[in-house]
């Protein structure tokens, strides 16, 4: 009944792993910036992830995830053929695409994978997209074949200039915003410090720039309220009214702190997982 | 039978509970259930009126007088198969509808004396009957399954309302395909109201028993975008019921209210209910174990946060009410039953702001003080503040459950759907069908929040008329 893993790649070992599950109805709907809810098993957490990628036919979803707790650590105890207990989706809204010129797309860390697919979509719709990825070194990148294969104009920051710009992904926009002429969009999906940069360097040259935001969240399908967030002065549902939103109007701030609500049970139910995780060799 | 005068003279037959003090620490049922001796004396407290004025106050009409009958003549199979009539969730209903405004509101006893407990015989009944019986006699109901299987119906979200078109419509030989967005079917029943109100077995039972008329349940299927209306109608299915419940939280617009501490009852009886966090670490949805708590609102969401907070280790519990306990909206029993465990009534009193510490951290917040002023638009009287009378309360946890707004998921994908002016799903009052032919819907999607029977009351009149057109 549950959801197979027709495959299972660590990208970046213990850190960083895709998974491409069959989850055929949710492949046929999925749009970029959509995402699922995910449970691993009968007392699993459901846990948001973005789909960063689907196959129609093969009646697939691809995600990529960063292991941070519980539930992405014991994801990673999962092997291919195995199985997610639930898999729902596609929820959020999708990217708004449409052809609208010159669009940057930036990525940082588990988010680059998210940003291809909102990258790829705006390339089907015709626009020109100039990607930005970074990450700290050249061997934590992700996703930079995919994304070459679509996009010609791939820009790469590494923190300690193993690969590309040394230094961060936001020298390199910034550049990118004062040669270009016309730029219609930027898109940054990564860590919330990542997007909140983006968005101050954007302010300046006023342009529209969008973001997606990784609240906390319980159903994903705007019943709790347990992913709220300030925009504009207004408090907005993610999973309903987002996930992406216009950065020069997010309350960051107040995002980061909702996100440590529940770090004390965090930090238990992980220390717990290890100890099991060891008794049971696993 | 007794002689009518000494039934008359004779109370209500208390209902057996946990002790309030043992209770308030641990999520076992509250209300323990009659036994047959106590079944069978309150039984014979019905006069089997000529016009039985019950049955009126029941929203899914239920004869009420022909299963206290039979109850009565120690006839439990008679008296659930009366019941199971017209109502396919009895154990729930008997637990959770507010019977003060309805069945036993009506009950002619009631004039001058105490009511006949309906809804503690109707959870007699279908308790014994479930524990004697097991679920096979629920196939057994004078229909068989699937005598028209090539006529299909599809309910969106599982809830009370579509819990009732497919019992109502499986039972008359239809297919029948529930497709329900969360992991697990029963809506309200399984992620709102708690374990010590109503536990999951009884919802699950009922559920199997609707699986074993042939309903099928499609969890993690989200109407709108795991699949459309008009997907199901591509598919094949003959008419469609719409039972997705209410939605998003209201929040207060008050300031704080993203504090971290601050919560939507909706999340907080979530994260306890359906990710079962009472016992986290055992199961991994984690939630706050605030030490003094305050719920805003007085409502059963309320009374069940409130409730829920106690039994999850805090110290205080208080509920914050701009009116009177008069005005509360909650069920009676439920009021009672959280005094009694220990939650303090803070009547006339309205937040206005919460504050936090350096790290965003709620640590207190300040009510304003009210008194009553002339009767509102909903007949009651309007709370007027007093001006300049403010008071602060400590807490490190606030659950607000001041009512929910229609969720916009199947809305905003099917834009066809005409909506009431508060943007609720319009539907006609006696078939239930919407704006969109064989498309029907009921339940809080229509009305806005309101009860589990008056959301099985139209599930009832929505699958009679589904019933009319494909049988
Ligand atoms: C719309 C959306 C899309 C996302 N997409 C991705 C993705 O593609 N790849 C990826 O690696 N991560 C993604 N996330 C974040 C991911 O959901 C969390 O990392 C995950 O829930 C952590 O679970 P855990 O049990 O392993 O860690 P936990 O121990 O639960 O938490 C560790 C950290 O994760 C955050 N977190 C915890 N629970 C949640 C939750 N329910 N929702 C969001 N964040 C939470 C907390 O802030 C905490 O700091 C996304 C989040 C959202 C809201
Ligand atoms: C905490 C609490 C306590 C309550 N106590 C009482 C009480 O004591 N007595 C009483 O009579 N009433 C009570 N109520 C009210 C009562 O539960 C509701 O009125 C009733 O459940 C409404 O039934 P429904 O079938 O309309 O929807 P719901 O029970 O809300 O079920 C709707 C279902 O649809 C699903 N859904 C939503 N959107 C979609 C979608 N797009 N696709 C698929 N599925 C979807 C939801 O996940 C949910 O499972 C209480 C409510 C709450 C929240
Ligand atoms: S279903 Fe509710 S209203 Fe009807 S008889 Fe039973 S308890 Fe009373
Ligand atoms: S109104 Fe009361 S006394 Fe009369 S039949 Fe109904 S339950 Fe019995
Ligand atoms: S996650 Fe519950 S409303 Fe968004």
């Amino acid at each position: 009944m549950g959801y197979k893993i027709v495959k299972k790649a660590e990208l970046i070992p213990g850190q960083t792993t895709m998974m491409v599950i069959e989850a055929p109805q949710v492949a046929k709907k999925a749009k970029p910036g959509n995402f699922v809810m995910l449970r691993v098993s009968e007392t699993g957490e459901r846990i948001p992830l973005t789909i960063a990628d689907c196959d129609r036919e093969a009646g697939t979803v691809t995600i990529v995830y960063l292991v941070v707790g519980k539930t992405t650590a014991e994801m990673n105890t999962l092997k291919e053929g195995g199985e997610f207990l639930d898999v729902c989706g596609p929820l959020g809204r999708p990217t708004h695409i449409e052809k609208s010129g010159t669009v940057v797309c930036v990525g940082g860390g588990t988010g680059i994978a998210a940003m291809h697919h909102i990258a790829k979509g705006h390339v089907e719709a015709g626009n020109r997209v100039i990607a930005i990825v970074g990450a700290r070194s050249k061997n934590l990148l992700l996703f930079c074949s995919e994304l070459s294969s679509f996009c010609p104009e791939l820009r790469i920051a590494t923190d300690d200039g193993s690969e590309g710009h040394k230094g961060f992904v936001t020298e390199v926009l910034q550049e990118i915003l004062e040669t270009e002429d016309e730029i219609a969009e930027v898109v940054a999906i990564g860590p919330v410090p990542m997007m909140e940069a983006v968005c101050r360097v954007t302010l300046p040259f006023k342009v529209k720039t969008t973001v997606s935001l990784n609240s906390i969240m319980v159903d994903g399908i705007g019943m709790c309220g347990a992913c709220r967030c300030t925009v504009g002065g207004k408090t907005l549902f993610a999973c309903v009214d987002g996930p992406e939103f216009d950065g020069h109007k997010v309350d960051f701030a107040e995002l980061r702190t909702r996100l440590w609500q529940f770090r004390e049970q965090e930090e238990e139910s992980m220390e717990k997982f290890s100890q099991e995780c060891q008794c049971h060799g696993r | 039978m007794a002689d009518k005068k000494s039934k008359k003279v004779r109370g209500r037959t208390p209902m057996p509970h946990q002790e309030a003090a043992e209770r308030a620490h641990n999520f076992g049922e509250v209300a323990l259930g009659y036994s047959r001796e106590q079944a069978l004396i309150e039984a014979e407290r019905c006069l089997q009126c000529k016009k039985p004025l019950c049955r009126e106050g029941c929203p899914v009409n239920i004869d009420i007088k022909g299963f206290i009958g039979a109850l009565v003549d120690d006839d439990l199979h008679g008296a659930y198969d009366i019941i199971r009539k017209t109502n396919s969730l009895p154990a729930v209903c008997g637990r959770v509808c507010p019977q003060e405004n309805q069945c036993e509101g009506m009950c002619v006893l009631g004039k001058k004396h105490e009511p006949v407990a309906i809804g503690r015989l109707e959870r007699y009944v279908a308790d014994a009957f479930m524990a004697e019986s097991a679920c096979e006699e629920v196939t057994d109901l004078d229909t068989c399954a699937l005598t028209r299987a090539d006529r299909k119906v599809a309910c969106i979200g599982s809830g009370p309302a579509s819990l009732t078109v497919a019992g109502y419509l499986a039972g008359r030989g239809l297919k029948v395909d529930v497709y329900e967005a969360l992991h697990e079917p029963g809506g309200v029943l399984i992620y709102g109201i708690p374990e010590f109100r109503l536990p999951k077995t009884v919802v699950a039972r009922e559920i199997d028993g609707l699986k074993k008329l042939g309903v099928t349940f499609h969890t993690n299927w989200v109407g709108g975008r795991t699949i459309t209306i008009q997907d199901l109608f591509e598919q094949g299915y003959d008419a469609v019921f719409v039972g997705v419940g209410a939605g998003l939280p209201r929040f207060l617009g008050v300031p704080g209210e993203n504090l971290v501490g601050v919560f939507s009852a909706n999340e907080y009886l979530t994260r306890v209910n359906l990710g079962r966090a009472y016992d986290f670490p055992n199961h991994d949805t984690p939630a706050y174990r605030g030490r003094h708590v305050v719920v805003l609102g007085a409502g059963n969401v309320a009374m069940d946060a409130a409730r829920t907070a106690l039994r999850m280790d805090a110290k205080s519990v208080t509920i914050v009410y701009r009116r009177t306990e008069e005005e509360m909206p909650a069920r009676k029993e439920e009021i009672t039953h959280a005094v009694e465990e220990g939650v303090r009534l803070s009547c006339l009193c309205g937040p206005v702001l919460f504050h936090g510490d350096n790290q965003g951290r709620l640590k207190a917040m300040t009510v304003q003080k009210m008194r009553l002023g002339e009767p509102d638009d909903s007949g009651r009287c309007a709370p007027v503040c007093i001006e300049g009378e403010t008071e602060q309360l400590k807490c490190d946890m606030a659950i607000i459950a001041v009512g929910t707004r229609p969720n916009p998921i199947l809305l905003e994908a099917t834009p066809e759907l005409e909506l009431t002016r508060w943007g609720y799903i319009a539907a006609d009052p006696e078939t239930c069908e919407t704006s969109i032919p064989n498309v029907f819907a009921g339940g809080d999607i229509v009305t806005g929040a309101a009860t589990v029977i008056s959301a099985m009351g139209a599930g009832r009149r929505a699958a009679a008329e589904i019933a009319k057109r494909l049988l």
